[in-house]
């Protein structure tokens, strides 16, 4: 534990710390320039990374290589291998889109909303989220392409000069998915790129191996630090975050709408976007701090990211949780208040039908286990706050599955309800995309800086700067 | 090429490798020439290359496409034919239209002129044409293991016959099924008239006694029937004529002069006759001789009000099922059922005796005889098997190895004889042991004729050459007394003629072909030898137990399966059960009370214990079932059967001994611990208080028509964003209605569907998954109290919404609406995002989660319908109100310059209903019959108030309660629930 962990636990009137209890720069210890370029670039210099790093490896490329694994049967013999049935037609899959689409939220609302709010405490987290941000997407991506009926003509989704004369059509939200998923995967890996464009070159020019000198000055774009460079670099860096964060909203509550839109029970409301919204940004937060926390801890970067960094993210965490909460109330209130059968009786189900259970474990995970951060020993004791944000993920995962199988299993007419029973492919397929999400996640940490140098650079430079507001 | 290639190629030709590999490769296989040059390597490839193109020379062996010199009659490439024939259920005919494609049959339909099809026809009339393709048929003569010719078995018959001519053939032996055939019934005649010790002898574990079958009912005319334990509706050689007359008699369309008839049924276990029920009670099978007894001495006595001693349990039922006969003498009916004792039988004789119901119905009709008692006969037959007496036994269909009474052992003394045969459409448990398997013509292969329950005659007649080396059953016999055998079609044919010597026999019989029914009555049969088999005596189960709650056995024929016939059938193997909705399997139904006696859980495995047989069964808890009465369906654990029906149920026939075929006191049942899970397509019988099916009595129609639908109508047309008259702009805009009062549940609609549409089954274990395919379903829901709940069926096709919420979600556009109004489904844009399928409120869209339709053997493809695309894994699927018939007859109709004519276009599904619950047609036309049911005041569309505009809608079910049991009844539930809170 360093000086500004004691500091935080033990004294709050010491004087590095601001009125309001908070450290007084971002950045603790004595950091200069080359000591920050150090400590980040060295990890993708070096090449030597710490054992943990070779275990988490390991157990990431053995869930990709059962993805793939599941996929090529999942080609091979159709998405009868999975669970869906009618009524249930959509499974996991769904399930798994949505939770990857609200983990990929976090990355962009750090870096862009933030950037724009001048949250300058997101620069210790925010490269690391906004890959975060992008293999989730991608993952996501990769799960409504999954489970078409005939996935290798997935493209005829895309509004392209068919020779069949065919055409999208535009009144369906799996349509809008695809611009919505599209655009934000876009923008998201314009913006991750465009923030690494500085750092690459202080990589490059560190570099000591031929490959490496190669590798990153192909990917450097040959920026040479000059202050053109920098003025044009600052200015599409802020309109792409500008760009960026309607996105943060649209995208979810396009995927929201692809329940919203439909007359079932329990997908056919209004609350839904702003609801999922909360959602994603909550599970997002969840999932940075997942992985923030044992970074930190295994590369030593306790003193970038800093408890303080943890204790904003739990914030957030706290606050799109009553939301979600909230959005929970609203539905069931909605329910019983329309006065439509349907309705009074999906909320029922969702409750004390057979997946009832599911729905009392999303309660708990998702709005009882959450309130322990109203207690700042929580927030900042990084290894309950790992467990809180553990249970957070766990949750909307549920939360996913309680939306998109309890609705669907018990809809309108009794006769044709059914139930749903995940098959191993089902669990192969989601342990397999988080093997994906880690395998992408260990390699950038291998080969591209996880820490935004320019800008801890930018704090050490201005320390004023990184004093809270 | 580079040198560095040259050099490979030479290395081939070292000595090391040339030696590996003319080992491992074929001799001159692997071989390359030692020192070829790269030069030398194009010119050789060029050479080969040119050389190819004279491969283009050689003569290939000469096909001929030849027109046909002489054009037959009606073939036209692209157009079905339609020829009548017949295929037989307990060997009485139902007649059939079968279509043929370029010739090949690919649906059967019922013959609307034929007395037992109306135009209708069974479910397993429809799955006969699966049968005729099934891969897994008997295929060749067989010898033991080995195949054998059709002549190596006249050989050797015609050996054993020249041994058997001294004793007058007293070691001949032919067990057939029920059959009616006039043709066969006089060859075995001649058998028996060459072979004078020589015994026929037949055997049909489900087949009705004779007096039961022949006895015919005129249900027009009976304003009250009463049924013990009687399934007239659905099983029977008259269950179609039956469906069509109850349902007519119950048709009201105005309430002025609405009038229904009234059924009475009490039966043990659920069936579709009780499902239809007015009032039905749950009785057990042996307490149908002390209700009939109650009712026969009220009916005697005419003595409304007394109450007499006994059963109390049903006393209210059995008053107003006797006060009503009473009310309708010569106007009503009391039918028993063909699992009841001969007491029960005479009992309900004399009820319509006495009531003067002779005009309504229980004619016996005299027609030609046949072995009274095929127990007797059975029984005796084993014997000699088993003394050795019988040397030669040729088993004419059926199955007696699996199927005889466990009693009888027949399958020991059939080793004990010399020479057995079968002749067998597939090869079973019985032709595992016989020596001789001789595999038999299908109905649509071969000629022959059958008979009617009422006596009318149909000739059968082929669409297609036997699949394999199939022998008709008349070559067989025909085999025994002369040789060379003519064929079938010789047989049947002079059999006739004999019949009919004028110069007129060619015109009539063709048209007697053509009619499917043979007109002249001077060739009815029905004169000659005739005898009275009322007086049939099979030894059944004792007559009543004493004690109550002793358990009792039912034996039922499966309501798929049969007596195991169709074991290998996968569209009735898949078809759901009427009540259980269970597919692919039996179980032991037992009531809900008996379940909570015994503390036994649906699926539990127990052990049952009849007369010291056991037998482990799983467990359906089945309402409506009598409290101590367990059913048990046979037709299950085929053993010898082909790839469809294995592993499939368990056998009933183990515990069905030949004292208790139908029912019998004595059952014992024992816990397993074992678990077993049923694959069901419907798995919530109670509709939780909401509306789509609605129902109402015939008082409440009368008082207020409009309220019995409750028919709030939906949103106005012109609530929307769109268009509000979308589809309202041609010439033709096509619904359907479904008429729930007519409606009977016998699923043939299913299967009728199934076969036109080219759907597939998907087995077992996709069922249980909730894959099944079929485009429409028939719902059953529970209503009232559970012990003994009023059963509704609903049958749900697509509804073909005007404002559909599939198409709204489908991102591809592969879901859109016709100018028509139909709701079509393009398979080739679909990729299958299933999202209509969520969207859906009626969950009528299937979806092919796998490659359904891989590897199908050669014979299945030819039973697809060449009209309809076979769908391939991952698209959407649904009724599309056989679009292919609509359009068939919209070529026909502008052809002739005209438009389509109402009742032109038949949808599968109404096509087979007996009961004519589903009605089609163009709505925009204000005299089509559909558009006038439309108007009808029961009329209503299931969950409009989604605004989905469904165009096939539903008139409401009406029953006709007896006001005096209502009053009782319904104290009797409240008195129920009353306990129960």
């Amino acid at each position: 534990m360093n000086a500004l962990d004691r500091s935080l636990i033990t004294d709050h009137r010491s004087p590095a710390l601001s009125p309001l209890g908070y450290p007084t720069k971002l950045l603790t210890g004595e950091q200069t320039f080359e000591s920050v370029n150090k400590t980040i670039g060295s990890i993708v210099l070096q090449g030597r990374q710490p054992r943990s790093w070779w275990v988490g490896f390991i157990i990431a490329f053995t869930l990709l290589m059962i993805f793939f694994l599941a996929v090529s049967w999942l080609l091979i013999r159709g998405i009868g291998i999975w669970g869906v049935n009618i009524p249930v037609a959509w499974g996991f899959a769904i399930v798994n889109f949505v939770w990857w689409i609200g983990i990929g939220h976090a990355g962009t609302f750090i870096s862009a909303i933030l950037l724009l709010l001048f949250q300058h405490w997101r620069t210790s987290i925010n490269r690391l989220t906004e890959s975060m941000t992008l293999f989730a997407v991608a993952c996501a991506g990769l799960f409504p392409l999954l489970h078409l009926g005939r996935p290798w003509v997935f493209y005829w989704l895309f509004p392209y000069p068919d020779t069949m004369g065919v055409w999208p059509q535009f009144r369906s939200p799996l349509v809008w998915d695809i611009f919505a998923v599209g655009t934000y995967f876009t923008i998201s890996l314009l913006f991750w790129f465009l923030g690494l464009l500085p750092d690459l070159a202080t990589v490059r020019d560190r570099a000591r191996r031929n490959w490496q000198k190669k590798f990153y000055g192909v990917l450097a774009l040959g920026w040479r630090n000059s202050a053109t460079h920098w003025q044009r670099h600052q200015i599409a860096y802020l309109l792409l975050a500008g760009l960026a964060t309607p996105l943060v909203l649209s995208v979810h509550s396009v995927v929201s709408l692809d329940f919203a839109v439909a007359q079932l029970p329990g997908w056919h409301s209004t609350i839904f976007p702003p609801y999922f919204v909360a959602g994603a940004v909550y599970s997002g937060f969840a999932m940075v701090l997942n992985i923030v926390i044992p970074v930190r801890k295994i590369y030593r970067l306790q003193d970038l990211i800093t408890l303080r960094h943890l204790n904003n993210m739990a914030n957030v965490m706290l606050a799109t949780g009553l939301i979600v909460s909230y959005g929970y109330f609203i539905e069931a209130f909605m329910a019983w208040y329309s006065g439509d059968i349907f309705d009074q009786y999906m909320m029922t189900n969702r409750a004390f039908g057979p997946y009832g259970w599911m729905f009392w474990a999303l309660m708990f995970f998702n709005v009882l286990v959450p309130q322990t951060l109203w207690s700042a020993r929580v927030r900042r004791n990084p290894l309950t706050l790992f467990f809180v944000a553990l249970s957070v993920n766990i949750g909307m995962w549920l939360e996913r599955f309680v939306i998109v199988i309890t609705s669907l299993h018990r809809d309108f007419v009794p006769s044709a309800w059914g139930t749903f029973f995940p098959t191993v492919w089902d669990w192969a397929t989601l342990f397999g995309s988080v093997g994906l999400f880690l395998t992408l996640l260990f390699l950038f940490m291998r080969f591209l800086p996880m820490i935004a140098i320019s800008e801890s650079r930018k704090l050490v430079a201005e320390p004023q700067k990184a004093i809270t507001p | 090429m580079q040198p560095g290639a040259q050099s490979r190629f030479t290395d081939h030709g070292s000595p090391i490798i040339r030696t590996n590999s003319s080992n491992e490769f074929a001799p001159g296989a692997s071989e390359w020439p030692d020192d070829i040059s790269r030069r030398e390597f194009l010119r050789l490839a060029g050479a080969s290359l040119a050389l190819a193109g004279f491969g283009a020379c050689t003569k290939q062996p000469i096909e001929t496409i030849v027109p046909y010199v002489k054009q037959p009659e009606e073939i036209v490439p692209g157009k079905p034919l339609r020829f009548a024939s017949a295929t037989t259920l307990n060997g009485y005919a139902q007649g059939l239209v079968v279509t043929s494609r370029e010739g090949r049959p690919i649906k059967i339909e019922g013959n609307p002129d034929h007395p037992a099809s109306l135009g209708a026809t069974t479910i397993w009339a429809q799955a006969d044409l699966l049968e005729l393709y099934d891969p897994d048929r008997a295929q060749a003569v067989m010898r033991g293991e080995n195949i054998s010719t059709w002549n190596d078995f006249l050989r050797e018959i015609d050996s054993t016959l020249q041994a058997q001519r001294s004793g007058g053939g007293a070691g001949i032996r032919i067990l057939t099924e029920a059959i009616t055939s006039p043709t066969l019934i006089s060859q075995l005649q001649s058998i028996q008239q060459r072979f004078p010790n020589s015994k026929c002898i037949q055997w049909q574990p489900i087949a009705p006694e004779i007096a039961v079958a022949e006895t015919v009912y005129d249900l027009t005319k009976a304003r009250v029937i009463v049924a013990l334990d009687s399934d007239f509706l659905f099983m029977g050689p008259a269950a179609l004529r039956y469906a069509r007359d109850f349902s007519r008699a119950r048709r009201v369309r105005d309430p002025a002069s609405a009038a229904m008839n009234r059924l009475y049924v009490a039966e043990p276990t659920p069936t579709i006759t009780g499902s239809n029920a007015d009032h039905r009670i749950a009785a057990a099978a042996r307490d149908m001789l002390g209700i009939a007894r109650q009712i026969a001495t009220r009916i005697a006595s005419r003595q409304r009000s007394s109450i007499l001693k006994g059963e109390t349990k049903y006393d209210s039922w059995i008053q107003a099922a006797a006060e009503d006969l009473l009310a309708n003498r010569g106007a009503s009916i009391a039918i028993a059922g063909q699992t009841q004792t001969p007491e029960v039988h005479e009992l309900v004789a004399e009820i319509n005796r006495q009531l003067g119901n002779e005009a309504v119905g229980a004619r016996i009709a005299k027609l030609p005889s046949r072995p009274v008692n095929q127990l007797d006969d059975l029984r005796q037959l084993v014997q000699e098997m088993g003394q050795g007496k019988v040397e030669l036994l040729i088993i004419l269909g059926g199955n007696p190895v699996y199927n005889a009474p466990a009693d009888i052992e027949f399958a020991s003394a059939l080793r004990n004889v010399k020479t057995s045969v079968h002749h067998t459409l597939h090869a079973d448990e019985t032709s595992r042991i016989c020596h001789w398997v001789i595999p038999a013509a299908h109905f649509l292969e071969t000629w022959s004729d059958v008979r009617a329950f009422d006596g009318a005659v149909s000739i059968v007649q082929p669409l297609i050459e036997p699949l394999y080396a199939n022998i008709s059953t008349h070559e067989i016999i025909a085999a025994l007394v002369e040789q060379p055998v003519r064929s079938a079609y010789e047989i049947v044919r002079e059999f006739w003629r004999e019949r009919n010597q004028t110069a007129q026999f060619d015109i009539e019989w063709r048209r007697a072909l053509s009619d499917g029914i043979l007109q002249n009555p001077s060739w009815n049969t029905s004169s000659e030898g005739a005898e009275e088999s009322v007086a049939a005596t099979t030894t059944l189960s004792p007559a009543s137990s004493e004690k109550p709650s002793q358990l009792e056995i039912l034996f039922r024929a499966d309501a798929c399966v049969l007596d195991g016939r169709y074991a290998n059938n996968s569209w009735l193997q898949e078809l759901p059960r009427p009540f259980t909705k269970l597919t692919w399997e039996n179980a032991a139904l037992i009531s809900p009370e008996l379940a909570a006696r015994e503390k036994i859980d649906n699926g539990e495995v127990v052990e049952l214990i009849f007369r010291g047989r056991k037998l482990k069964a799983p467990v359906w808890i089945q309402p409506g079932q009598a409290e101590n009465s367990i059913t048990l369906h046979l037709g299950y654990g085929r053993t010898e059967v082909g790839r469809v029906g294995k592993d499939c149920g368990f056998n009933a026939y183990t515990l069905r001994t030949s004292e208790a075929l139908w029912f019998g006191d004595g059952l014992t049942i024992q816990k397993t611990g074992q678990k077993h899970s049923f694959a069901t397509t419907q798995h919530h019988h109670t509709m939780e208080g909401r509306d789509f099916l609605r129902t109402g009595t015939l008082a409440e129609f009368r008082a207020d028509a409009k309220r019995v639908a409750h028919s709030q109508e939906g949103p106005a047309r012109d609530e929307t964003l769109y268009d509000p008259n979308e589809y309202q702009n041609r010439g033709y805009a096509w619904g359907m209605v479904v008429d729930l009062g007519a409606c009977i549940g016998c699923s043939a609609c299913t299967i009728a569907c199934q076969a036109e549409n080219n759907i597939p089954a998907v087995g077992k274990q996709q069922v249980a998954l909730g894959r099944e395919m079929h485009w429409i379903r028939v719902d059953t829901y529970r209503s009232g109290n559970i012990d003994n709940p009023q059963f509704n069926h609903q049958p749900v096709p697509c509804m073909h919404c005007e404002r559909a919420p599939c198409e709204l979600v489908c991102p591809v556009g592969a879901t859109v609406h016709d100018d028509e109004g139909i709701n079509v489904q393009v398979y080739n844009r679909c990729i299958g995002t299933r999202y209509c399928s969520n969207n859906c409120p009626y969950k009528v869209r299937r979806f092919n989660f796998l490659e359904l339709n891989a590897g199908l053997s050669a014979t299945e493809k030819l039973a697809k319908n060449p009209n309809v695309t076979v769908r391939s894994r991952g698209v959407m699927e649904k009724c599309t109100y056989c679009i292919q018939r609509i359009e068939a007859a919209r070529i026909e109709a502008e052809l002739e310059n005209r438009s389509i004519r109402d009742g032109e276009v038949v949808p599968a599904c109404a096509q087979v209903c007996p009961a004519e619950a589903i009605i089609f047609g163009n709505i925009h036309d204000p005299n089509s019959r559909v558009s006038k049911l439309k108007r009808l005041p029961t009329n209503y569309g299931m969950l409009a108030e989604l605004n989905t505009r469904p165009r096939t809608t539903y008139l409401a079910k009406l029953r006709n309660p007896n006001p005096a049991l209502v009053i009782s009844e319904q104290r009797s539930v409240n008195g129920e629930q009353h306990e129960r809170t």
